[in-house]
């Protein structure tokens, strides 16, 4: 099994706190790996740090074989490693579709100061396609962000980390805030996409997490106390213990 | 048509119109008076590149207005009298130091980003102060106008038109760049600073590249505000002068192509209304002025969201 990510011993406190208190992972090629834990386990910190949005203070970080471990987000995105956000952001000020474009123009590298980018069928064919694929309503393409509804947003996000076209893609709770068939949308999205990608999905709805991944880790104050196939987890005494007990 | 298409097309009209119908009426002095705003629209409009699509709240952008005029004051003083010489300095010059002062202020963000870039502006005020070469406080008088073949920057309506076609061009010029697609990346980074990274998008380089095309549109301003007074002051740089062009893109509306333009207009003419309204009453009176620009302005604020340029199209900016 090729690791496509591969953390070492990251740590990283703010004051006392240790958000993340070592923790070690590999992720293969291919697979989706999901990251629970209870709330303030140190889930999104840990997913920043894999962004680039964070320094760690100690250990490395190392992406299709590059030690990424110091470099900026913006860099990381352009070699693939592609993310949502917890909280909902997108560029509200423009179009679902042109949010979509912007990614696609982030990730192809190529700049220009005079041609208009509002027509441009290079940026905008692509982003058109990736709404397409993950089923976004086409009547809604040309509204603008901030009046499009939460699940929509959601929706926006994965499309823009799709359209970078990464070979990870982090998704922080992807479904956070979203009604029941929302969800199901989200997922059975997330389901079409697994296997193409290589996903890390940091997820509070257990039901997703145990339909879409591969393998899951459990973070618990800042450590990752097991890590293993839906069953394994399901089955582990300590993380029952720790996490799943209070609500299965 | 256009509402904004409507609008251009009739400010070009009354624009060209305006030195024929100002010397029937025997009032030069209107020239005059439009053509600074019109030099300070250019200054304006290259401001609303970084401000307006960036993001970017330059507190110092009259540096590269003083760096234009001072360039071609000199260059004039040493004998060098090349129109293109001089105005080629004045660009490339204010391009260097808006480089310098882009690639220091631009690593901060917020209240970091206003305080640093008005710092170095005051650094560059002082230095103009302080050159008694160049008449140090006093200024310098500019010795002789900028030489072009076949154009004589001398004759008023010449010069005139001259800024009223660079004024159109440098509109256009920030127009095309904001669509382009290095535009969308600046529009992007203001919008959502995260996102915009989290996409791949190089911030830095981005924003210094607006802040250096920015600053050298605003160093031509500069070269031409010289041809205009024929006197070349410090109090160009100073802040007082950031923060007229900064109102004049806010009032205008900003990230609008026309807001800079109609900011410009309207900052101008308020100014020399309520120093004629108030000079009917003494001449005291009309040096107090700002006493009632400043609540004018605030109001305008409030009640245009948009900027002045809300009332002229509907286009998202």
């Amino acid at each position: 099994m090729v690791s496509l990510l591969s953390v070492q011993e990251l740590w990283k406190s703010f004051g006392a706190l240790r958000a993340s208190d070592g923790i070690s992972l590999e992720v293969a090629a291919g697979e989706t790996h999901a990251v629970i834990g209870p709330n303030g386990a140190g889930k999104t910190t840990f997913i920043s740090q894999l962004a680039g949005t964070l320094r760690p203070d100690g250990g490395s970080i190392s992406f299709a074989g590059e030690d990424i471990t110091r470099q900026p987000a913006a860099r990381r995105a352009r070699h693939g490693l592609a993310r949502s956000f917890q909280i909902t952001s997108v560029f509200l000020d423009f179009t679902a579709l042109q949010n979509v474009a912007l990614a696609v123009l982030a990730h192809s590298g190529r700049t220009g100061f005079w041609r208009d980018a509002r027509t441009d069928a290079l940026l905008l064919d692509p982003a058109h396609s990736v709404l397409e694929k993950i089923g976004f309503e086409k009547t809604r393409f040309n509204v603008l962000a901030a009046n499009l509804s939460h699940g929509e947003q959601r929706q926006l996000e994965v499309a823009m980390a799709l359209a970078t076209e990464p070979r990870l893609l982090l998704l922080d709770e992807p479904m956070a805030g979203m009604g029941i068939e929302e969800s199901q949308r989200m997922i059975s999205l997330l389901s079409s996409l697994k296997g193409r990608l290589t996903i890390v999905l940091v997820e509070h709805d257990m039901d997703a997490v145990f339909r879409l991944a591969d393998r899951i880790s459990v973070l618990v104050y800042g450590r990752i106390i097991a890590t293993g196939s839906p069953q394994t987890i399901r089955a582990n005494e300590q993380v029952r213990r720790a996490y799943l007990g209070e609500d299965s | 048509m256009s509402r904004a298409a409507v609008f251009w097309i009739v400010a070009v009209v009354v624009l060209a119109a305006l030195p024929p119908v100002a010397s029937a009426l025997g009032q030069p002095y209107y020239v005059d008076l439009v053509r600074r705003i019109l030099i300070l629209a250019i200054a304006a409009t290259s401001l609303n590149l970084i401000l307006g699509y960036g993001g970017m709240v330059s507190f110092g952008h009259a540096a590269y207005l003083g760096i234009g005029a001072y360039s071609v004051g000199i260059l004039a003083f040493y004998g060098v009298t090349s129109g293109w010489l001089q105005w080629a300095t004045a660009i490339a010059g204010s391009a260097l130091v808006a480089l310098a002062i882009g690639a220091v202020s631009i690593r901060t963000s917020g209240i970091y980003f206003i305080m640093i870039t008005l710092a170095f502006t005051q650094m560059l005020y002082y230095l103009g102060i302080s050159l008694e070469v160049f008449g140090g406080d006093d200024g310098m008088r500019l010795k002789a106008r900028s030489a072009f073949p076949l154009v004589d920057l001398g004759d008023p309506v010449t010069l005139y038109y001259v800024a009223l076609a660079l004024m159109l061009a440098s509109v256009f010029l920030v127009s095309r760049i904001s669509n382009s697609r290095f535009g969308m990346a600046l529009r992007a980074a203001k919008s959502n600073e995260a996102r915009a990274r989290a996409i791949g998008f190089p911030l830095y380089p981005i924003r210094l590249a607006a802040f250096v095309i920015s600053g050298a549109m605003c160093g031509l301003a500069g070269a031409l505000y010289a041809n205009h007074t024929n006197y070349i002051t410090p109090g160009l740089m100073s802040w007082l002068q950031s923060g007229d062009l900064m109102f004049m893109v806010i009032l205008g509306g900003i990230g609008s192509a026309p807001g800079p333009v109609l900011g410009a207009f309207a900052f101008v003419l308020l100014e020399e209304l309520l120093k004629s309204l108030l000079g009917l009453k003494s001449q005291d009176w009309a040096e107090h002025w700002a006493l009632l620009m400043g609540p004018l302005l605030v109001l305008s604020v409030v009640f245009f969201r948009r900027g002045l340029a809300g009332l002229v199209s509907r286009e998202h900016g």
